[in-house]
C-alpha cells in the first residue's frame, strides 16, 4: 500500500519543552489511520506539526513525494490537507454559510457537494444564516467537519471529533467519515474512543511520551486485549 | 444515519440583538439637553461633537482592526496621523490660491490631490512600517510598545527636520468656511462635511467587512488567525493589507483634523494617540462599530462637559472609559477575546 503521508524522525519543541521525540509512522493512501494514545502522548502536537502550526525542529514529513515540514501552514493546506482541530475553531462571529464560503477557498461552493454534506448534517442547512457562535457543541463539530469537506482534500487530519458529543451526533460523524473514506479520501484521526477507532480505523499508530510505540492494523489491535492494555492502559471494556 | 434536528436540540438560542451601546450617544445627548441653556447651543454642540467623533473614528478605525486582527499594539499610529496632515499641507499650501477661490471646483482641485497624496503616502509608509518595524516583533507586546513608540518619535523628529518646528497654517477651502443656520443654531459647513466623510468611511468599512471575502477573512482572522492559515490563506498578506489600510485611514483622519484646526504640527499625532486608544478600548478591540460608537461618545461627552464644566473636560475621556469598562469590561462590542 502506498503511503500518502510519511513522518520520520520528527522532533518538535514548544518553547523549552521537547514534545515529539523522533515520531515515525506512515498513513496509507485511501485508508483511515487512527492515532491513539493517552492524554499528553503527543497526538495533537503531531497533527499540528504536520499542519505546520508548530515547526518540526528536525525530521522529515512527506505528503506523497513532497517534503512539507518546512512549508508554511497555508501552503500545506493548499497541498491538499484539511484540518479539523480539537477545539473545532469555527469562526463564531461568522454565519454557517460564511464559515463554509471561507473554507471553499478557490471559488464558489459546489451545490452538489453542499447537499451531500447537508445529508449528513441537516442542522447546517437549517441554521445556514445563523452565527456559528450560537450553535451547540455538536453543531459546531458538524460545521468544523463540513469546512474540511467542502472541497476535495487528499488528506484529512481530524483531532478528537467525538469528544463530549451525544451518541447520535457521533453516529452521524462516523457515517460521514465512512462515506468520505469510500470516496477515496485518506484520513488521519486522533481518537480517544476505542469503539469509534475500531469501527472506522484501518491502520493504527499508538503514541506514548512523544514517540510512536506501535504501528499496525486496527483489526490486530482490536483483537489483542493484552496489547491494548499495555499500549493504552485500558481494556476494551473500559473504553466503551 | 444522519442527524435529525431533534438529535441536536432543534432550535438555536435566540441571539439577542445588542442595541444598548447604539443608544448611548442618543441617551447622552438627551441627558445633556436640560443642562444646556438654549436649544440652539445644544444643536451646535451636538453637531460639533458628531463631527469631532467622525474625525476620531476615521483615525481610530484602522487601529482597532490592526489591534484586533494582528494583536499589535501600534503606538506609532499617531505618526501616520501627523504625516497625513503634512502631506496635505505639501499640496494645499502651494495651491493656496485655489483654496481661497470662491469656487467649489477649484477647492476640490486642491483638496482631492492633497487627500490622495496623504492616503497614498501613509498607506505606503504603513507597508514599510509593518515589514520593517512590526514584523520582527509579532506576538511580543512589550517590544511592540517600545519599537512603535520609538518609531513615532523618529517620525516626529523627521517631520521637524523636513518642515521645521513651526506650525504650518492649513486654511479651510473658501467654500467650506462659514455656517449654515438651523433655526437659531449655527452649524459650521466643514463639520457637516466631516460627518458625511465619517459616515461614508464607516459604511464602506461595514460593506467590505460584511459583503466581501476579504472582509470575511479579516473578521475570521480577528477571531482565530491560526485557523485562517489552516484553511490555506496567507494571513501575512492580510496583515500587510490591513496595516496599509489602517495607516491610510490615519492619514485621512490627519488631513481632516489638520483642516479642522487649520494648522498642522509634528506633535499632533502624539497628542491624538491617547484619545484614539481610549476610543478603541471603549469600542472593544477589533470592533469597527464599537469604535464608531466610542468615538461619538467621547466627542459628545467632551463637548458637553467642556461647555458645562470646563475644568472637568480634561478628564472626560478617562472617566468615560472607566464607566464603560465598569459596565462592559471588554468594551462596547468586543470581537476578539484577547
Amino acid at each position: 500500500m502506498t503511503e500518502l503521508l510519511t513522518l520520520s524522525g520528527v522532533e518538535t519543541h514548544i518553547g523549552r519543552y521537547h514534545i515529539l521525540h523522533g515520531v515515525a509512522f506512515g498513513v496509507p493512501e485511501g485508508q483511515t489511520t487512527m492515532l491513539l494514545g493517552r492524554n499528553g502522548a503527543g497526538k495533537t502536537t503531531t497533527l499540528r506539526t504536520i499542519m505546520g502550526l508548530w515547526r518540526a525542529s528536525s525530521g522529515e514529513i512527506r505528503l506523497g513525494e513532497k517534503r512539507i515540514e518546512a512549508m508554511s501552514t497555508p501552503d500545506i493546506a493548499r497541498a491538499g490537507i484539511g484540518y479539523v482541530p480539537e477545539t473545532m475553531a469555527v469562526f463564531s462571529d461568522l454565519t454557517v454559510k460564511e464559515n463554509l464560503v471561507l473554507a471553499a477557498r478557490d471559488g464558489e461552493m459546489n451545490q452538489t457537494r453542499l447537499d451531500w454534506i447537508f445529508g449528513f448534517f441537516p442542522p447546517l442547512r437549517k441554521f445556514w444564516l445563523s452565527r456559528a457562535g450560537t450553535l451547540s457543541g455538536g453543531q459546531k463539530q458538524m460545521l468544523s467537519f463540513a469546512r474540511s469537506l467542502i472541497e476535495e482534500r487528499k488528506l484529512l487530519l481530524i483531532d478528537e471529533p467525538t469528544k463530549g458529543l451525544a451518541p447520535a451526533i457521533i453516529g452521524a460523524l462516523i457515517d460521514c467519515l465512512k462515506e468520505v473514506k469510500r470516496r477515496g479520501a485518506t484520513i488521519l484521526l486522533v481518537e480517544q474512543n476505542f469503539r469509534v477507532a475500531q469501527e472506522i480505523g484501518d491502520a493504527v499508530s499508538v503514541m506514548d511520551n512523544g514517540r510512536v510505540v506501535h504501528s499496525g492494523t486496527m483489526a490486530a489491535l482490536a483483537a489483542d486485549e493484552a496489547l491494548q492494555h499495555r499500549l493504552l492502559g485500558l481494556s476494551l471494556d473500559t473504553h466503551q | 444515519m444522519s442527524v435529525t434536528d431533534t438529535d441536536v436540540g432543534a432550535a438555536l438560542p435566540k441571539m439577542r440583538a445588542d442595541y444598548l451601546p447604539l443608544l448611548l450617544p442618543v441617551a447622552l445627548a438627551l441627558v445633556a439637553l436640560p443642562f444646556i441653556p438654549s436649544g440652539s447651543t445644544w444643536v451646535t454642540l451636538t453637531i460639533a461633537g458628531l463631527a469631532m467623533g467622525m474625525m476620531i473614528f476615521v483615525m481610530a478605525s484602522g487601529l482597532t482592526l490592526i489591534f484586533g486582527l494582528m494583536d499589535v499594539l501600534n503606538f506609532g499610529h499617531g505618526a501616520f496621523i501627523a504625516i497625513g496632515a503634512y502631506m496635505a499641507a505639501l499640496v494645499l499650501v502651494p495651491l493656496g490660491g485655489w483654496m481661497q477661490a470662491d469656487s467649489v471646483w477649484l477647492n476640490l482641485a486642491a483638496v482631492i490631490p492633497a487627500v490622495a497624496l496623504a492616503v497614498g503616502v501613509t498607506g505606503l509608509l504603513g507597508l514599510a512600517f509593518e515589514r520593517i518595524v512590526i514584523a520582527p516583533v509579532y506576538g511580543q507586546h512589550l517590544k511592540q510598545i517600545l519599537i512603535t513608540m520609538g518609531g513615532m518619535i523618529v517620525a516626529e523628529q523627521i517631520l521637524y527636520v523636513f518642515f521645521g518646528p513651526q506650525q504650518i497654517p492649513l486654511p479651510l477651502p473658501a467654500t467650506l468656511r462659514g455656517s449654515f443656520m438651523i433655526g437659531e443654531a449655527a452649524v459650521e459647513k466643514y463639520r457637516v462635511v466631516c460627518v458625511v466623510v465619517g459616515l461614508v468611511v464607516f459604511l464602506a468599512m461595514l460593506l467590505v467587512l460584511n459583503r466581501t471575502k476579504i472582509g470575511l477573512l479579516i473578521r475570521a482572522g480577528v477571531e482565530n488567525t491560526e485557523m485562517v492559515e489552516a484553511l490555506g490563506y496567507r494571513i501575512t498578506r492580510l496583515f500587510v493589507g490591513v496595516f496599509m489600510a489602517g495607516s491610510a485611514l490615519a492619514g485621512l483622519g490627519g488631513v481632516m483634523w489638520g483642516l479642522y484646526r487649520e494648522q498642522v504640527n509634528a506633535a499632533m499625532g502624539g497628542e491624538l494617540l491617547v484619545l484614539v486608544f481610549i476610543v478603541v478600548i471603549i469600542g472593544g478591540l477589533g470592533s469597527v462599530t464599537g469604535c464608531f460608537i466610542g468615538a461619538i461618545l467621547v466627542a459628545l461627552a467632551t463637548n458637553y462637559i467642556g461647555f458645562l464644566l470646563p475644568k472637568l473636560a480634561l478628564v472626560t475621556d478617562i472617566l468615560l472609559m472607566v464607566a464603560v469598562l465598569l459596565w462592559r469590561p471588554r468594551g462596547l462590542y468586543p470581537v476578539t477575546s484577547r
